[in-house]
């Protein structure tokens, strides 16, 4: 188990590597740079904003530069935030999308996940067929449709909730933008617990626990639960690093401060150091999440662990 | 209502049925058997031709959307609409089934040793350690080395020929009356085949258990059962003591299936034969004789379902011609 955990972090190195080189050489080549303005400079000035941040070194040193300063977990200085580092943005921003996320998240496996178990348990029946049209339905109509209704219900007509904006730690202001964000969640792992239950519930060796006598609970719990959970664990890995680092749909509507919003300003004004450093976060965190859905899986499945 | 004459199962007029596709499929159709104590019933028949659906019922197993009729008594009380918790009471304490495929019947996500000791510990109200001690004992009799460590180990460490011997040491953790075995042997290899056969002899001799054997292969009972009788689409066509139907069998089924079984005894033909044709579609019956369109001896009376006959010697057979062993084994050579 060391080993392997070992190895996959090894191997994790030269992934990062390739993530960090792609985002900045296509950065670099996009046309325009972060000091190009309609307004002309004086030479002067502009130069020593370019020397300020090495922007008149060659490019390949400006990569090794980059490379050293990621070695060390640095970032860099924001191009377009004045004085601040992208590492203090990503502080910043993060906790906001972490919190939202991870509170979709939970909205998302309990309801989907209980939803899908109560389908499966009645296939065909409209115990199952009404969950599942919602399910479609969730899955469908995007976010910017339903967030800004989520608001007009919530927070225009009932005075439920805020609308939007951020206060740190108040689960008003935090239950909207996650429920938002919670629903196609919710939808996927509806669907994704159904068919895996239902395929588990069909296993040959469920009817030999059946015909041990077994009752109900202990043969859904005990060899059921298992191989329902491994197509769950799979989703989960990526849609957890997708909804942790933030969606710009859900920040725009409800302006709140996450990495999401820094991420797209930081293209558009091509801010080199924050584009670069989001994206090699977020490819840290697939990396770090597909890892432990490995984990997972090898704690699920005696068959992975051997393999291992 | 139970006494010491009813046999330990009884079927009388058992059917599962089926709809598909807006027919009616019947996988086993009025079938009469009974199971007496101690004793080894074989039930032969080809793929389809309903003896797995016949051990589910047995069980109350069988999928929800079949249809099941007719009687099913153990120890004179009638299981077919049995609470469902009278049934899971039975099922694996009294009745206890070894399944066709060792591998797919073996949940792969938990050990041996649990698979092995949770209808002992429910059904008996073992201890962890007394069950495991049990399932350990048992692994050593059906001949598995090292069982303490097995108990630890999955089922995808264990040959296929191991795995069967769990599931059969599995069946056995209770102590049940009677035995269900679905084609125990079908999904190993010839020499593993030979000694789970072996095995089971042993198991037999052991614990005394009644065993419904279900299979294909008419050869594999020989040794073992005491009784036999053959399905076909879903019906019995011939029962029989095991020597009786094997030295002269009365169904033209039957003949024909005891043809097809390579002997050492004679010398080895060029080909075996088979019987031409192919089993019906059990939704496409029509009134006659299911076999009828298979059969040697077929004449115009075939167009009406023949009834079980008894014969002498507690024999029975389905069909209407009357005549020797001898004249059915020459319409097939």
């Amino acid at each position: 188990m060391a080993s392997f955990l070992l190895r996959r972090l090894l191997t994790a190195i030269p992934t990062l590597l390739v993530i960090a080189t792609l985002a900045f050489t296509l950065l670099h080549l996009t046309p325009g740079g972060p000091f190009d303005s309609d307004k002309v400079l004086v030479p002067q000035i502009q130069h020593a904003i370019e020397a300020r941040f090495h922007l008149d070194e060659p490019v390949w040193r400006q990569y090794l530069r980059y490379l050293a300063d990621l070695a060390r977990g640095d970032f860099g200085p924001s191009f377009q935030y004045r004085n601040t580092s992208v590492n203090e943005l990503i502080a910043q921003g993060l906790p906001v999308d972490a919190a939202i996320g991870a509170s979709a998240m939970l909205i998302a496996l309990l309801v989907g996940g209980g939803t899908g178990l109560l389908a499966a348990s009645r296939p065909g029946s409209w115990r199952d067929q009404l969950p599942m049209s919602l399910a479609m339905l969730g899955i469908s109509v995007p976010v910017f449709v339903t967030a800004p209704l989520l608001i007009l219900l919530f927070a225009m007509r009932l005075h439920w909730l805020p609308a939007g904006d951020w206060v740190a730690g108040s689960w008003r202001h935090l239950l909207l933008p996650s429920l938002a964000l919670a629903l196609p969640y919710t939808a996927y792992i509806a669907r994704i617990v159904r068919a895996a239950a239902l395929d588990a519930l069909g296993q040959p060796w469920i009817r030999t626990a059946r015909a041990k006598g077994l009752p109900t609970h202990t043969i859904v719990l005990r060899h059921a639960l298992r191989p329902t959970l491994v197509p769950l664990v799979s989703f989960l890995g990526p849609a957890l690093a997708g909804v942790l680092t933030g969606s710009i749909v859900i920040e725009q509507v409800f302006g709140l401060p996450g990495i999401g919003r820094f991420f797209v300003t930081g293209a558009l004004n091509r801010d080199y150091t924050l584009v670069t450093g989001i994206t090699v976060l977020y490819g840290a965190l697939i990396i770090g999440l597909n890892l432990l859905v490995d984990l997972c899986y090898a704690w699920l499945d005696p068959r992975v662990r051997n393999r291992t | 209502m139970t006494s010491a004459a009813d046999p330990l199962l009884q079927l009388r007029g058992l059917s599962v049925r089926y709809a598909s596709a807006g027919r009616e499929v019947r996988a086993v159709d009025h079938i009469d058997l009974d199971l007496a104590v101690h004793e080894c019933l074989g039930v032969v028949g080809e793929s389809g031709s309903g003896k797995t659906q016949l051990l589910l019922a047995l069980l109350g197993l069988c999928s929800s959307a079949a249809r099941l009729a007719g009687s099913i008594r153990y120890r004179g009380e009638e299981l077919l609409g049995a609470p469902p918790a009278r049934l899971q009471a039975l099922r694996g304490r009294r009745i206890a089934m070894v399944f066709q495929e060792p591998m797919s019947a073996l949940n792969p996500y938990l050990t041996v040793g649990t698979q092995l000791t949770e209808g002992a510990r429910r059904h008996l109200q073992l201890g962890r350690r007394a069950a495991r001690a049990r399932a350990a004992e048992l692994l050593a009799t059906v001949q598995i080395d090292a069982p303490a460590e097995r108990l630890r180990q999955h089922p995808h460490e264990l040959s296929g020929g191991m795995r069967q011997r769990v599931m059969i040491a599995m069946a056995l953790m209770c102590d049940p009356e009677i035995l269900l075995l679905d084609e125990p042997t079908t999904a190993l290899d010839v020499t593993v085949q030979a000694q789970v056969l072996e095995l089971l002899h042993a198991v037999r001799a052991r614990t005394g258990a009644a065993i419904l054997f279900v299979t294909h292969d008419l050869g594999a009972l020989a040794s073992l059962a005491d009784r036999v009788a053959v399905m076909y689409a879903g019906r019995l066509v011939e029962q029989a003591s095991a020597p009786a139907l094997y030295t002269s069998p009365r169904h033209p089924y039957t003949a024909g299936l005891l043809r097809s079984l390579p002997r050492l005894d004679l010398p080895v033909p060029a080909r075996l034969p088979a019987i031409p044709g192919q089993p019906p579609d059990l939704a496409e019956l029509g009134a006659g004789c299911a076999f009828a369109p298979r059969c040697p001896l077929v004449h115009d009376r075939c167009a009406s379902s023949p009834p079980l006959r008894a014969l002498p010697e507690a024999r029975s057979v389905a069909c209407h011609f009357e005549g020797t062993a001898a004249q059915i084994a020459g319409a097939w050579a």
